[in-house]
């Protein structure tokens, strides 16, 4: 009833989409692929912009779409984010945002202030679009989409069109979004780096099939079904600044079952951080280890093991606390390990990357 | 300087190329906004039908249409039922035959300027709750306002221009159907010159305005969104 069931079927030539999935009613939600993957058309297809045959949409028990209903584009309480800004060029800032607001009828006033606010455009309102820069259209676009009182944010790949300056320019106002939008946002990424900062929830897809979706944390550390994201196998954990080391430039972050020391970005205690760690950067040992220059060691036990790309090599899954982390072995070394399901390891983190 | 049947004539040209162009933009914006959209087999065989008049001798054009409006032609037979008599030879009968004459000169600029619109603005309008009749009316108008301008100034100027059509199906009758480019074909057979020279010289100088305030605007340089 919370969430939004979808399920299409499109055939186009070279590409087919064939999808049937209950996303989650709150949270980011990430559809994860390569180009072709359909996760663009399936966002259009939640949107109204793409029709499915057959195809069934219904959204926290409101039905968009099944075989008698079709609700266009225009009658869905939808927010859209296209890849490009796509503002009119006709209108200045102020009027490109009240286009939809003025139409929405809803609590208009307050959602257009909001998110003027939220974006930080409150300076460009009399602004043609053609005298903004990339950031500050893509900014305006998502504020324009909000201005609406959407009950849901489809997001297509927001970013996709901008360097990396201007991307980084945007990323703090999406993760202000993430902490203070009550609504559900669905967004398209083909950036590991956005989906592990941004994402609660993951939808892979790879050539118009889903090959997996769940929970961030706990897909990522699926290793029957290694989840890319970037070139290598890694989970992501939800952790907090816990202290800070200044005599040697450390912060140390925990996490629900542990906690990892890690170089000092000047963030301050208290703040919520996600940490990403790969599979290659994680190694096993049994027993005491003796004098290291890893720092960090967890106690954790071995879940699973599965088959990595290259025969020689191996995924772990390994338990620590209420977290999963996947370890990257050589299968000799597990071997002469011996490590099987439930045994007890010492888990070595070489290296974890922090993302504000 | 110009005799009265001249200023008449002009004036009659003038009342001519603007209703002309009021009806176009009222039948041809429909028929430009369905070619530019649609992916329907007709639209080749409908693109070509209105572009017609483009190639057509203008004397065909009008063979075949004074032979619809007679009083034997279907559109003949329709006036006549309804007690409009028949339209040849009448302001009327030129007015509908200016119409599909200068019906791509309408048209094509219209199609051409919701083309380079594309899909997105519509798109973008639907996610913000605009109708497809909300999004016509608040978006595309807007976007495609400089094609209106050139699609407005063509029909106008073409209408201005045409000689075989208004010959075949309007004739001469001073103050009716005789326009400024029969007048100057009267003039000179007339081997009235001089005549012929001023209104001539009017014509050109109308049209060179036209034309040139076209290109100017077209060189304004925009910058695109």
């Amino acid at each position: 009833m919370d969430g939004i069931e979808v399920r299409c079927k499109l055939a186009w030539p070279g590409f087919t989409l064939d999808v049937d999935l209950t996303l989650p009613g709150n949270g980011i939600t990430a559809l994860f692929g390569h180009s072709g993957s359909g996760k663009t058309t399936l966002l259009r297809c939640l949107a109204g912009l793409e029709r499915a045959q057959p195809g069934r949409v219904v959204f926290k028990g409101q039905t968009w779409q099944d075989e008698k209903t079709w609700r266009p584009t225009h009658q869905r309480p939808i927010g859209y984010v296209f890849q490009e800004a796509s503002l009119f060029a006709h209108l200045n800032v102020l009027d490109n945002l009240r286009f939809g607001q003025k139409r929405s009828g809803s609590s208009g006033r307050v959602s257009l202030d909001a998110a003027i606010e939220l974006l930080g455009i409150g300076h460009l309102l009399e602004r043609k679009p053609d005298a903004l820069s990339g950031g500050e259209r893509q900014r305006v676009g998502i504020a324009r989409a909000l201005a609406v009182g959407p009950e849901i944010l489809l997001m297509d790949e927001p970013l996709a069109a901008l360097d990396l300056k201007r991307k980084q320019e945007i990323l703090p106002y999406l993760e202000r979004l993430h902490d203070e939008l009550e609504i559900p946002v669905i967004y398209v990424s083909h950036s590991p780096d956005e989906v592990a900062r941004l994402a609660d929830h993951i939808v892979a897809l790879d050539g118009g099939r889903v090959i997996a979706h769940g929970p961030l944390a706990e897909t990522l550390a699926r290793i029957d079904l290694p989840i890319r994201l970037g070139e290598d196998a890694g989970v992501v954990l939800d952790a907090c600044v816990g202290a800070i080391d200044e005599a040697w430039h450390l912060a140390r972050v925990d996490f629900p079952g542990g906690s990892l020391w890690t170089r000092d970005n000047g963030l301050p205690a208290g703040r919520r951080v996600r940490v990403r760690v790969l599979a290659r950067d994680v190694s096993l040992a049994i027993g005491d280890t003796g004098p290291s220059s890893i720092q960090n060691c967890l106690d954790g036990r071995v879940e699973s093991l599965a088959a990595d790309d290259h025969p020689g090599l191996l995924l772990v899954r390994v338990a620590v606390g209420d977290s999963l982390l996947v370890a990257r072995l050589t299968r000799r070394s597990a071997d002469q390990l011996g490590i099987v399901p439930g045994l007890p390891v010492r888990v070595q983190v070489k290296s974890v990357a922090l993302m504000e | 300087m110009l005799t009265d049947t001249d200023l008449q004539a002009i004036w009659l040209t003038v009342r001519l190329a603007g209703i002309t162009t009021l009806i176009l933009f009222i039948i041809g914006t429909p028929i430009a906004w369905w070619l530019a959209r649609t992916r329907s087999w007709w639209k080749g065989p409908c693109g070509a039908v209105v572009a017609l008049p483009l190639v057509l001798p203008p004397s065909v054009l009008g063979f075949y249409l004074l032979l619809a409006m007679g009083p034997n032609g279907p559109v003949g037979q329709l006036t006549q039922s309804l007690g409009l008599g028949t339209l040849p030879f009448t302001f009327w009968g030129l007015v509908v035959a200016s119409v599909f004459y200068s019906l791509p000169f309408m048209v094509q600029p219209l199609q051409n300027a919701f083309e380079a619109i594309g899909e997105r603005p519509l798109e973008v309008a639907a996610t913000l709750r605009a109708s497809p009749l909300d999004t016509f009316f608040s978006v595309v108008l807007p976007l495609a306002r400089p094609g209106f301008v050139t699609a407005g100034i063509l029909s106008f100027a073409h209408t201005v221009g045409e000689f075989g059509v208004v010959l075949m199906i309007g004739g001469n009758i001073p103050g009716v159907t005789r326009v400024a480019s029969v007048q100057i074909y009267d003039h000179v057979e007339a081997m009235e010159y001089a005549d012929a020279h001023r209104l001539s010289a009017v014509m050109l100088a109308f049209s060179f305005a036209v034309l040139l305030a076209m290109y100017l605007r077209r060189d304004k340089p925009r910058r695109e969104a």
